[in-house]
């Protein structure tokens, strides 16, 4: 029973990178690539995600799968260096990592949304829900865009600089998240060879 | 003669005087301990600390509805706020991360002592390199972000494990910051009170300052539209409260009633003020003694022993009815009583004997509620015997004549009369045919028969306890139903054997025997471990020099870890932690709710949760691995099976004592009868009433419990006045006087059917199994006494 007075603690670990799926855009705007992201359904890409840390010598990598199901569900599995398993699904995180299974409320983590809805709303094609969260910046065209997200919320800022997203069309191919203190991790995306 | 006309009510008086003083300062308990054993064994004795003391008996669970998510966590949030406030309760959960902070703090000041990963070989260079690469894979994971600010301070991870250690259950869902239900349509809260279960009135003050705090909440924090704010609670000292309120409403209600329905027979009959007040004494007096011996002989008086009050009444007023009616039968009151006294008082006193010796049979029975019930009885009919035999002659106020009843007695004669004549053989061939006919049915209901299960015995609702498992799944409450136990003489010694038996039981974890298990040596690990763990530290410059070796190879520079080189020289150097140290976070309530201490014993507990496939656990396989690691402090306690073998052993040890009982009482009758064939006339319609009432009860699905077991004793106690009438009667050979007898024993039957025929209308189980058991037995046995007589 008090065991559960432990879960906050386990979950306040979380805070970690998120996951990204595919999508696409055309003529330099925006909308459009939203719209084209907002028709995919679903999606699944191969991920390599390297993390560079100012403590350590040699940048950190790990890879794994990320599956996208519209509208709220993302799915991060990675595989290596470590199994683990990060669910996002109906505002809700769900981490299974050996043996253990978290569950975070991000009302009440909100420092992880940047992270996580920065993805999320870019696959989902959902501007609106991006624009409560972030100043917006397009550059490109549909067939190859960088969007930057800056967190609007101050006491995000302090965690988040910046959430890059490079992509052609409706399809994701580079996140990068620069965080406050100069860390930062960098996930490229592959759509898998065999379908 | 004048003097003792006197002195005998003057004595009475004084005996109910210094009676009602005794029962006015007795100590009243109305917690569990009515159902727990007297003397119990050591494993009951760990059974019964859990349900008066445990953890789990100071829980109260609350579900709010206040008609949408915003309101509902609005609510949960200020409902809590007052609570946390409020001395009464020693923890109140909601979800809200109240003590996150401190808690983090603490674990990470002490992750040296609470780890237990921290061994010499850890922070050896080959350890060393080992847990911090795992650390580095670590930061790859979603978790990285938090681990990435601990990495200099903690490189082997001690952090991370500590929480793996403990994150074991699943937490509710949480939202808007609070807990709630699956289908988000509650807010859940778990409360836990400072006073033990088993303190009703402590746990009904609770109750009422939770309500209270959720009103105050509800005001300010208005609903929008017209929904009500609901507030559903549940947990054993909930139940306790509803049970003894409900217990209580029924006792009052039903004796009111029954009170009112007797007294109003009893005037149809008499006519007569004056005979209704003197035919109230006998029940009074008895009433009051009963409770005035059992407050001296076992100190305390059981609510229970109250509610059985009522079963006096049923026999005790017979005594008057009897003397009423057959005083009647002589116009002077003198001679009346005179007669009387020849004539029926030894029939009466041997009836109240054998009745005596009935009850007397639960006397030794180790269930103190059966006990305290046989004193009470006993002491109430002996006292009521007396009183209609010397005090109410003496009271009779002179020209004192009650309503001829004797028309009654001779309808009644008349309707015996057509199975009378049957006579012999064809009488004793239909109540064998009855005989058969029940013992065939209660054969056939065999394996049925009885219900060994102490739930039988709650006053709880189906719906109340459905309602409370619902809401414990929501919470990952499951009510714990086994934990090992271990016990010490020292708190050190406890937490000790509970850090032996936690390594057997991870094993049996790690195996998927058990899905794990709580201990308080996760929050509080014993001196011993903690020092162990203290000097596996090495010292500054050895740490260096492992760590240097350790990194040689590792994307993360020594230089960049003198952080750890630091916490680990503060942690070489750091006290112990204690009970105190844990004040303030939320580890002291989890450490306080798995320890039990008592007069010179502490108790760890270690509550075993079943693997996620298995819904229950193997005892047998956790027990055989606490034996073979010859742990003899541990005990594994299943706390549903302990509580129904300790009910059937109070069923079990009672069915004894009730045969004991009907030998004594069979010796009784043939040492006052001197013939064996008037004692079996006595017994015969006696024993076919309980055959007849248990196959009845059979036959409509009703299992039988304790109480109806008392139910068949109250029967044979209430039928044996009956018989031995009738075999007085038979002695006369005076229809006159036969008609009379039998409109008492009629009018005396009314009266018992009436009272005991309301029970079971109650709400309350035990009430019901004695209604139902002693209203339709105590009519067949009037009845079978009727038609087995000789005219």
């Amino acid at each position: 029973m008090k065991r559960r007075y432990f879960g906050f603690l386990a979950l306040a670990c979380l805070c970690a990178a998120a996951a990204p799926a595919a999508a696409s855009d055309a003529a330099g705007d925006l909308d459009e690539v939203m719209g084209l992201l907002a028709m995919r359904r679903q999606g699944r890409v191969e991920f390599v995600e390297q993390q560079f840390l100012a403590i350590l010598k040699r940048p950190i990598e790990s890879s794994g799968e990320l599956r996208y199901e519209a509208p709220d569900r993302l799915e991060k599995r990675t595989l290596l260096p470590r199994p683990e398993n990060l669910l996002l699904a109906a505002g809700e995180l769900t981490l299974e990592r050996g043996g253990h299974r978290h569950v975070v409320d991000l009302h009440r983590y909100p420092q992880i949304l940047p992270f996580v809805e920065s993805i999320r709303a870019t696959l989902a094609g959902d501007r609106r829900a991006l624009e409560q969260l972030f100043h917006l910046e397009f550059a490109g065209s549909v067939s190859r865009w960088t969007l930057t997200l800056v967190p609007l919320d101050r006491q995000l800022t302090g965690i988040v600089k910046q959430v890059q997203i490079d992509g052609a069309r409706d399809q994701l191919l580079r996140v990068e998240i620069r965080q406050a203190d100069g860390d930062r991790s960098l996930m490229t995306l592959r759509t898998p060879a065999v379908p | 003669m004048n003097w003792r006309r006197a002195s005998i009510p003057a004595l009475w008086f004084c005996c109910v005087v210094l009676a009602s003083i005794v029962v006015a300062r007795a100590r009243y308990i109305t917690d569990l301990s009515a159902f727990l054993p007297a003397r119990p064994t050591p494993a009951q004795q760990l059974l019964v600390d859990q349900l008066r003391d445990g953890p789990a008996s100071r829980l109260i669970l609350a579900a709010i509805e206040a008609g949408g998510a915003d309101r509902n966590a609005r609510l949960s949030i200020l409902t809590a706020g007052r609570l946390r406030l409020d001395p009464q309760f020693s923890s109140v959960n909601n979800g809200e991360p109240v003590s996150a902070q401190n808690d983090r703090q603490f674990l990470f000041q002490h992750r040296y002592l609470l780890s237990d990963a921290v061994t010499a070989e850890r922070f050896s260079a080959p350890g060393l390199r080992a847990a911090i690469q795992d650390t580095i894979e670590d930061l790859a994971s979603s978790a990285g972000l938090l681990l990435k600010s601990l990495l200099a301070n903690d490189p082997t991870g001690e952090m991370l494990h500590i929480l793996d250690q403990w994150e074991r259950n699943p937490s509710p869902a949480t939202e808007n910051g609070v807990w709630v239900s699956p289908g988000r349509s509650r807010a859940l809260m778990v409360v836990q009170t400072a006073a033990s279960g088993s303190d009703t009135d402590a746990q009904e003050r609770a109750i009422a300052a939770i309500r209270a705090a959720f009103a105050a909440a509800a005001r300010e924090a208005p609903a929008a539209g017209a929904t009500a704010a609901q507030l559903k609670l549940s947990g054993p000292g909930v139940f306790a409260v509803g049970a003894r309120a409900k217990i209580e409403r029924a006792a009052i209600r039903l004796s009111i009633v029954s009170s009112i329905l007797v007294v109003t027979l009893l005037f149809a009959v008499y006519r007569s003020l004056p005979a209704l007040a003197l035919g109230m004494m006998p029940v009074a007096s008895g009433a009051v003694m009963g409770i005035a011996a059992v407050a001296l002989g076992f100190g305390a008086v059981h609510g229970i022993t109250l509610g059985f009050g009522i079963t006096l009444i049923g026999e005790s007023v017979d005594y008057s009815i009897y003397f009423f009616v057959s005083s009647r039968s002589v116009r002077q009151n003198e001679a009346a009583s005179a007669g009387w006294q020849r004539t029926w008082w030894p029939t009466i006193r041997l009836g109240m004997l054998t009745s005596v010796c009935g009850f007397a049979s639960l006397l030794p029975s180790g269930f103190p509620g059966l006990a305290q019930l046989g004193a009470y009885s006993i002491s109430g009919l002996i006292t009521a015997a007396l009183v209609t035999r010397y005090v109410l002659p003496a009271l009779l106020p002179s020209g004192f004549i009650i309503h001829d009843v004797s028309p009654l007695g001779t309808r009644v004669v008349r309707l015996l009369q057509p199975v009378r004549r049957l006579r012999g053989i064809v009488t004793a061939a239909l109540g064998l045919a009855l005989v058969v006919l029940a013992l065939w049915v209660l054969q056939r209901h065999q394996n049925t028969l009885w219900n060994r299960e102490l739930s039988a015995l709650s006053p709880i609702s189906a719906a109340d306890q459905d309602f409370d498992a619902k809401l414990r799944k929501d919470l990952g409450a499951a009510d714990v139903r086994d934990l090992v136990v271990v016990s010490g003489a020292t708190l050190e010694s406890a937490l000790a054997g509970a850090e032996r038996a936690g390594r057997v039981l991870a094993a049996l974890a790690d195996s998927g025997a058990i899905g794990g298990f709580d201990s308080p040596a996760n929050y509080l690990p014993s001196l011993a471990t903690q020092r162990a763990r203290r000097d596996s530290l090495p010292d500054a410059p050895q740490l260096r020099d492992s760590l240097r070796q350790a990194t040689a190879a590792l994307s993360i520079g020594s230089e960049r870890l003198q952080p750890f080189l630091n916490d680990v020289e503060a942690a070489r150097r750091a006290a112990p932690i204690t009970v105190q140290d844990l004040q303030g976070t939320s580890l002291r309530t989890g450490f306080d709710a798995l320890i039990l201490h008592q007069k010179d014993r502490w108790n760890a507990l270690l509550p075993l949760h079943a693997s996620g496939a298995a819904q229950s656990i193997d005892t047998a396989r956790v027990s055989a691995a606490l034996t073979r690691a010859h742990l003899d402090e541990a005990r594994l306690l299943d706390l549903k099976y302990e509580s129904d073998a300790l009910y059937a052993s109070y069923l079990g040890e009672a069915i004894h004592l009730s045969l004991a009982g009907l030998a004594a009482l069979t010796l009784l009758l043939l040492a006052a009868l001197r013939s064996v064939l008037r004692v079996a006339r006595v017994l015969a319609p006696l024993l076919l009433a309980v055959i007849v009432v248990a196959a009845g009860l059979a036959l409509s699905g009703v299992q039988l419990t304790i109480l109806h077991l008392v139910g068949m004793l109250l029967i044979v106690a209430v039928g044996s006045n009956y018989a031995l009438f009738f075999d007085r009667q038979a002695l006369l050979h005076d229809a006159g006087s036969e008609s009379l007898t039998l409109a008492s024993l009629v009018i005396a039957n009314a009266s018992t059917v009436i009272g005991f025929g309301l029970l079971s209308f109650s709400q309350v189980p035990v009430l019901v199994a004695l209604g139902v058991t002693v209203a339709p037995g105590a009519f067949l046995a009037l009845l079978f006494a009727a038609l087995l007589s000789r005219a």
